[in-house]
């Protein structure tokens, strides 16, 4: 099926050659980040993790977000999802392939990476993490390839690949809770140690995939032969309705439980965020910008006529993909570690080159899921003649 | 033949992963179980787990705590001569008290102790999130002595002990540290760029007979002994003094103590 990938008009090669541009720049980045060390990033003793990981953790929820079409297809029998599943599947592996760069150009020594497989240490969540992570890239390249090659030659798929396929619904879910696990599990870090943070994550997951899918379907219908659907795209809104709603209501249980108890620690954090801490408060206009997005999406999405009007259904998506970036990607993780545990306030920042290889690893992600739709779509349009 | 090179690529792809696989399951099957063995000299000192009280009283002004950081600094390589601030490493330092115990600060303070330096290390915890964390036992606790330990040569990078560590006891190399060392101890490994480090006991000294240098230097300010001998020199002054711990609530039970 590759063959389908290396047909293209000239907007097609253009956008690959853009791609490859941002990844070579990105890839240079990398190099001088591997002579000099993590050093040219923004983080610190402080802050020592930042924008890759962030980056990272949304990512896990982007590709957990491609169950919300598998699952109502597969599990409830829900027909009108079979022209869109791959498209959900083949979403999750270009979201793995980012998740996995993301936390090599992470690594203080990349070229040890595989310690990790070598040395096996089941106390280790990071450990878990690899795991699941792989695993579901593997499950979703299977099913998803096999798949669409039965589409394609007019078949059923091969029925070994049910089981599978069942697996690979849990599975996603998993991917995001141990992802959570990473940090809920930590004494000291208040902000991330409640027990409401994988379900939180999976929450914005479940509103990103899905507004991100939707965004791509718009694309798709508009510039190719095939037409995911309007029946889809509605009922994928309404997921998308569901889930931003509930990820906003688990941030208000955060922020009644640390303030009406009142308790310091879990206070802060909330406090460095939305209205600053100690005179800092760098990202304060980025988390009101995000709950401004994230209402916005809950208006538009809940609102029938704003949901059924595609082109109000593209603003929200985009607002929303936009708000839960903010929240997960900016928030989350640098707000875990402001203040530091003697109470100091180190603020982050990511650095020019940090922001570059973090958009040659985006670039990278983008190939992978260029690629892919091109194949899917490519299929989707030959048995649609 | 496009079907037989597809096969071909199939179980080649399926061979690398059970390739792959097998150093995974090697480790598995050697288990927890200890394939070596620690010689220990004649001399060393040992313990059933370290523990350290700091006598906060003999230290009152930065003088006095200075010589005690200098003779870590120095013996153990670190890198002093780092001026960007993001990229510091320290094993042993001194902050404020509402720095170092931030749940055990009132608003109104004797005057005394809101001055006065306090030291802070790591405090080789007796359950240390940092070694529950790290995945690849780059960082473990030392089952003969209860020291928490790094292995600088696995150490991936991945700065989750950092993340762990409730006490930010823990330093990375955010670039190579060897320029920036100001008295090269040639008997100390020094370190490379991209790994985690942070205060060892002085582990190296007590296998030797010597007690760590920050003790050493501390004019009998600091002791340092063994928690469950109920005569050593660090239970007899738990037992005459009202000492504290740091963020002990977390329940990671820290090995240094402080008499305020």
């Amino acid at each position: 099926m590759l063959e389908l990938a290396v047909k293209g008009n000239k907007w097609y090669w253009g956008w690959m050659v853009v791609l490859l541009g941002v990844i070579g720049a990105g890839f240079g980045l990398y190099l001088m980040q591997l002579k000099f060390g993590l050093g040219i990033t923004g983080m610190s003793r402080d802050v020592s993790w930042g924008f890759y990981i962030a980056n990272f953790t949304y990512l896990v929820g982007v590709a957990a977000g491609g169950v919300m079409v598998v699952l109502p297809y597969y599990l409830h029998d829900y027909k009108a999802y079979g022209k869109i599943t791959i498209l959900g599947e083949f979403l999750a592996i270009a979201s793995i392939v980012m998740c996995l760069l993301f936390i090599l150009v992470d690594l203080g020594q990349p070229m040890r990476a595989l310690n990790v497989l070598l040395y096996p240490t089941t106390n280790s969540v990071l450990f878990y993490d690899a795991v699941v992570l792989n695993g579901y890239l593997f499950l979703n390249l299977v099913i998803g390839w096999n798949v669409l090659e039965a589409e394609r030659n007019g078949v059923h798929y091969q029925s070994w690949l049910k089981p599978l396929i069942y697996i690979s619904i849990p599975w996603a879910v998993s991917i995001h809770t141990v992802t959570a696990y990473l940090y809920c599990g930590l004494p000291g870090r208040h902000f991330w140690l409640t027990a409401i943070l994988a379900p939180r994550f999976l929450a914005s997951a479940f509103a990103a995939g899905p507004a991100l899918l939707i965004l791509l379907c718009l694309f798709i219908r508009r510039f190719t032969n095939f037409d995911p659907g309007k029946a889809q795209i509605q009922a994928l809104a309404k997921t998308v309705a569901y889930a931003i709603s509930i990820n906003v209501f688990f941030l208000l249980c955060e922020v009644f439980v640390g303030f009406y108890s009142n308790i310091p620690g879990h206070m802060d954090h909330l406090k460095y965020l939305f209205v600053g801490l100690h005179g800092h408060g760098a990202l304060v206009p980025w988390m009101w910008a995000s709950m401004i997005f994230m209402a916005t999406g809950i208006v538009l999405t809940v609102t029938p006529a704003t949901r059924k009007n595609e082109t109000s259904l593209m603003i929200a998506c985009i607002v929303i993909v936009l708000g839960t970036w903010i929240d997960k990607g900016l928030g989350m993780i640098s707000g875990g570690f402001v203040p530091n545990p003697m109470h100091q306030v180190n603020e982050y920042a990511p650095t020019m080159p940090e922001i570059g290889i973090t958009l040659g690893v985006y670039a990278i992600g983008a190939l992978v899921l260029t690629v892919l739709y091109k194949m899917a779509v490519g299929v989707k349009e030959e048995i649609h003649d | 033949m496009k079907n037989s090179r597809r096969r071909f690529l199939q179980i080649a792809g399926v061979s690398a992963l059970g390739l792959g696989a097998k150093p995974v399951l090697n480790a598995f099957a050697l288990g927890g179980g200890k394939g070596y063995h620690v010689a220990s000299g004649e001399d060393a000192l040992t313990a059933e787990q370290w523990a350290m009280v700091i006598d906060t009283r003999k230290l009152q002004t930065a003088e006095a705590v200075e010589p005690i950081i200098e003779a870590c600094n120095k013996i153990h390589n670190i890198p002093t001569a780092i001026d960007n601030k993001n990229h510091e490493v320290k094993w042993i330092w001194e902050d404020h008290y509402h720095h170092v115990f931030p749940d055990k600060t009132n608003k109104f303070l004797d005057e005394a102790v809101e001055h006065k330096p306090f030291l802070l290390l790591c405090n080789h915890c007796e359950n240390p999130p940092c070694c529950r964390v790290c995945p690849t036992k780059a960082t473990f606790k030392r089952e003969s002595d209860g020291i928490v330990l790094m292995d600088f040569h696995r150490c991936i990078g991945c700065r989750f002990c950092m993340a762990a560590c409730p006490f930010g006891a823990r330093s990375f190399n955010f670039r190579d540290p060897r320029p920036f060392i100001e008295a090269n101890n040639k008997e100390f490994p020094t370190r490379m760029k991209g790994v985690v480090e942070k205060c060892n006991f002085c582990a190296e000294r007590l296998a030797i007979g010597k007690m760590p240098a920050c003790v050493e230097a501390s004019n009998g300010a600091i002791a340092f002994g063994d928690l469950y001998d109920e005569h050593s020199v660090v239970r007899e002054l738990l037992k005459e003094n009202y000492t504290i711990r740091r963020k002990q609530t977390l329940g990671t039970e820290p090995s240094v103590y402080y008499i305020v």
